[in-house]
């Protein structure tokens, strides 16, 4: 396979604040030390990696820094991370928007790169003439829209409303039409970034789609950044993790999922009741315990059966109450719970000083990896006493097996079930 | 397949000829949008181009002819403020899209790429075709006036096939001065208030409602230093048979005129790499 795209050393810095009176002095100082006395850069030495949330010394960040990486032709790489981590940056430097302030680009063939969907349409225009010119920006020649033409207002739904302005469009079919020029165009490489959040369920899964024929079908390079991790992890065969502007990780698509989630969910507070949403006034000095801690980070050993959920507290209102908790994986999709409430409807009955303990039984076979659990104490059906949730970041380890084998959240799914002896 | 590399290093003249030519759609394109989407939803619709320079040559005709007096150099009044206006509006018009195209453009700039010269280019251009339009009315008039004033009053002379050779010296350096400006302001924004109501003050400069005759003569000069003023000069002269043509003055606006072309274009090419960071 050959080499359709290759990051080396990239860094871009960009000024932070406002460009004011000071730009003038800073260039002429840049310019001087730079041109005239032939030194570096006076200003790319105290860019500080980009972390928005402290605040920095310089007026300089690194919005990417060293970042290295290649991508083979026909694979789909997807690029995460959270805002502000430089992906949008990353693919402004690919598409020629911008240049980098270090190291350099290499790549293979011409790039299409869809930032936005619908770029340069003109409100007075017809969807026609739009196609025309959204296709001819794109770097389509005329003659190749004429001939997909009728390609494309089919997959764009709009035939229709072909003649009118596009300021008579709704949003959707805007968008709709804008990702459907961009869908034909033909280019070796294709950026994508973030354009499939709008547009309804049936047009995502039709974009989504598309993108898949594109790599799959045709043998082209997709770079895709979403934050939609489904669509990552089926579109995707690698995957890169950007944080604050350094990478991360490179590898798998679905470790990279994990590797980002893992790190979204990085549960700040301490303790389980800091997680607390919403409580009942008549509840107080609660105290959460989940496998003998409060802390909201908790190992569960592989040979361990059971689990201690403790909750003690005071209610000044006697209450009937059942337990539960939530296991979900790092995505938020739940896939177990323990809900003694539902599951057999036995409520217990709770006055003044309380102390409420379960040792809930694991499945005999769960699966290694991280879990977020939600804790609740309610009336089934009728109300909340209280509700934590993501209140604490489990670590399962694998369950013994004799085939030496452990099962993996992300590859076999929670746990596993047994055959009929 | 062909292999690009992006680096932060570029050389001094980066003109991308070959990705020019390859976008020349996308230039057509340009085209019809400006002159089709302009007057849409007017009643008059393409009427205004005429309707605008129309009313101007009648204002200029009260306020410079009957209020301040300034001489025509024998030419009828409409025909000599009308063939001013011609040639000023399509610089000045072509001047200010040119020194706006990055912040104008910012959006598209900044999410798709493109050689950027397709727009200022394609701007001179539709601004052609509107000229195109006034000078058909310059030429109703200019035949009117033949039918009734008495025979030999007007002529045109050979001259007047420099014309076409006026008009792209002119484009050239609005093009020119638009792109520097519109680098240069991608930072600085003080550049765009200059050019706002420079541009206006400038016409006083550039004999377009007087003729170099009329003007003292210690401004003499200085408003022939003035690069624009032998090109309006000789328009006049070719069509009108006032004013004058002078071959080292047109010389001498054809060199600076690819001195600041060159200039625009190293700018430019300079800025588009990175303007989106500042603009």
């Amino acid at each position: 396979m050959s080499i359709a795209i290759e990051f080396d050393n990239v860094g871009k810095m960009y000024r932070l604040g406002r460009v004011g009176t000071g730009t003038l002095s800073h260039d002429l100082n840049r310019w001087w030390q730079t041109s005239v006395l032939g030194k570096d850069d006076p200003y790319l030495k105290i860019g500080q990696t980009n972390d928005r949330t402290t605040k920095g010394e310089s007026d300089y960040v690194w919005a990417l820094r060293d970042i290295s990486f290649k991508v083979e032709q026909g694979e789909v790489l997807g690029i995460i991370g959270k805002n502000g981590a430089g992906k949008s940056t990353l693919l402004k430097l690919l598409s020629n928007i911008t240049t980098p302030t270090t190291g350099c680009i290499h790549y293979n063939g011409r790039i299409a790169s869809l930032l936005e969907v619908g770029t340069g349409f003109h409100p007075e225009f017809t969807g026609r003439e739009n196609i025309y010119m959204n296709g001819s920006i794109m770097g389509m020649t005329k003659q190749e829209i004429t001939r997909k033409l009728d390609e494309i207002v089919d997959f764009a739904g709009v035939e229709r409303y072909l003649d009118t302005p596009v300021k008579r469009y709704s949003s959707g079919m805007t968008v709709r039409l804008g990702f459907a020029v961009a869908a034909f165009l033909e280019p070796e490489i294709l950026v994508v970034d973030e354009v499939l959040t709008v547009g309804d369920a049936e047009f995502q899964k039709k974009a989504l789609g598309k993108i898949q024929d594109v790599s799959q079908g045709q043998g082209r390079t997709v770079l895709f950044v979403s934050h939609n991790m489904a669509s990552v992890r089926s579109l995707c065969s690698r995957g890169i993790v950007l944080h604050n502007g350094t990478q991360i990780f490179n590898g798998y698509a679905n470790d990279a999922v994990d590797t980002y989630a893992a790190q979204c969910n990085v549960v700040e507070r301490n303790l389980i009741t800091e997680n607390i949403l919403q409580k009942m006034d008549y509840l107080s000095d609660l105290r959460i315990s989940f496998n003998g801690t409060e802390q909201s980070e908790t190992t569960i050993l592989g040979n361990q059966q059971t689990v201690e959920l403790r909750i003690e507290g005071y209610t000044s209102v006697p209450v009937d109450v059942a337990a539960k908790v939530i296991f979900k994986t790092l995505s938020g999709t739940p896939i177990m719970s323990y809900a003694e409430g539902r599951c057999t409807g036995i409520l217990e009955h709770l006055e003044g000083h309380f102390s409420f303990v379960r040792h809930i039984c694991l499945p005999q076979y769960h699966a290694q990896g991280d879990y977020l659990i939600d804790i609740c104490m309610h009336k089934p059906s009728v109300l909340d006493y209280f509700y934590a949730k993501d209140c604490a970041i489990v670590h399962m380890q694998p369950s013994d097996s004799i085939h030496g084998y452990a099962l993996k959240l992300s590859h076999e799914g929670a746990f596993s079930m047994l055959s009929q002896k | 397949m062909h292999e690009h590399i992006i680096t932060p290093r570029h050389r001094l003249l980066d003109i991308d000829l070959k990705g020019l030519w390859r976008y020349r759609d996308l230039y057509v394109m340009y085209i019809k949008r400006d002159i089709a989407t302009k007057y849409k939803q007017t009643i008059l619709g393409p009427l205004w181009y005429v309707v605008q320079p129309l009313l101007t040559t009648i204002m200029y005709m009260f306020v410079f002819g009957r209020l301040a007096g300034i001489s025509t150099d024998g030419a009828p009044q409409p025909l000599f403020y009308f063939a001013g206006i011609l040639l000023w509006n399509y610089f000045s018009e072509t001047f200010n899209l040119c020194s706006d195209v990055f912040t104008a453009n910012a959006h598209v700039f900044g999410k798709v790429y493109f050689p950027r010269l397709v727009v200022p280019l394609s701007s001179a251009t539709s601004n052609l075709l509107k000229m195109f339009i006034q000078l058909c009315l310059f030429i109703c008039i200019y035949i009117y006036y033949i039918i009734t004033l008495p025979a030999g009053t007007l002529s045109i002379n050979w001259s007047i096939l420099l014309f076409p050779f006026l008009v792209l010296l002119l484009a050239f350096h609005a093009i020119g001065w638009g792109l520097i400006f519109t680098s240069l302001s991608t930072k600085y924004r003080d550049l765009k208030i200059l050019v706002q109501f420079g541009i206006q003050l400038f016409m006083y400069a550039t004999p377009v409602v007087y003729p170099l005759s009329a003007a003292p003569e210690k401004y003499h000069d200085i408003i022939a230093l003035n690069p624009l003023t032998p090109i309006f000069e000789a328009f006049k002269y070719s069509a009108l048979s006032c004013g004058s043509l002078d071959w080292t003055g047109l010389l001498y606006s054809a060199i600076f005129m690819l001195i600041v072309l060159f200039i625009s274009v190293v700018v430019f090419s300079k800025t588009e790499r990175d303007f989106m960071d500042t603009v």
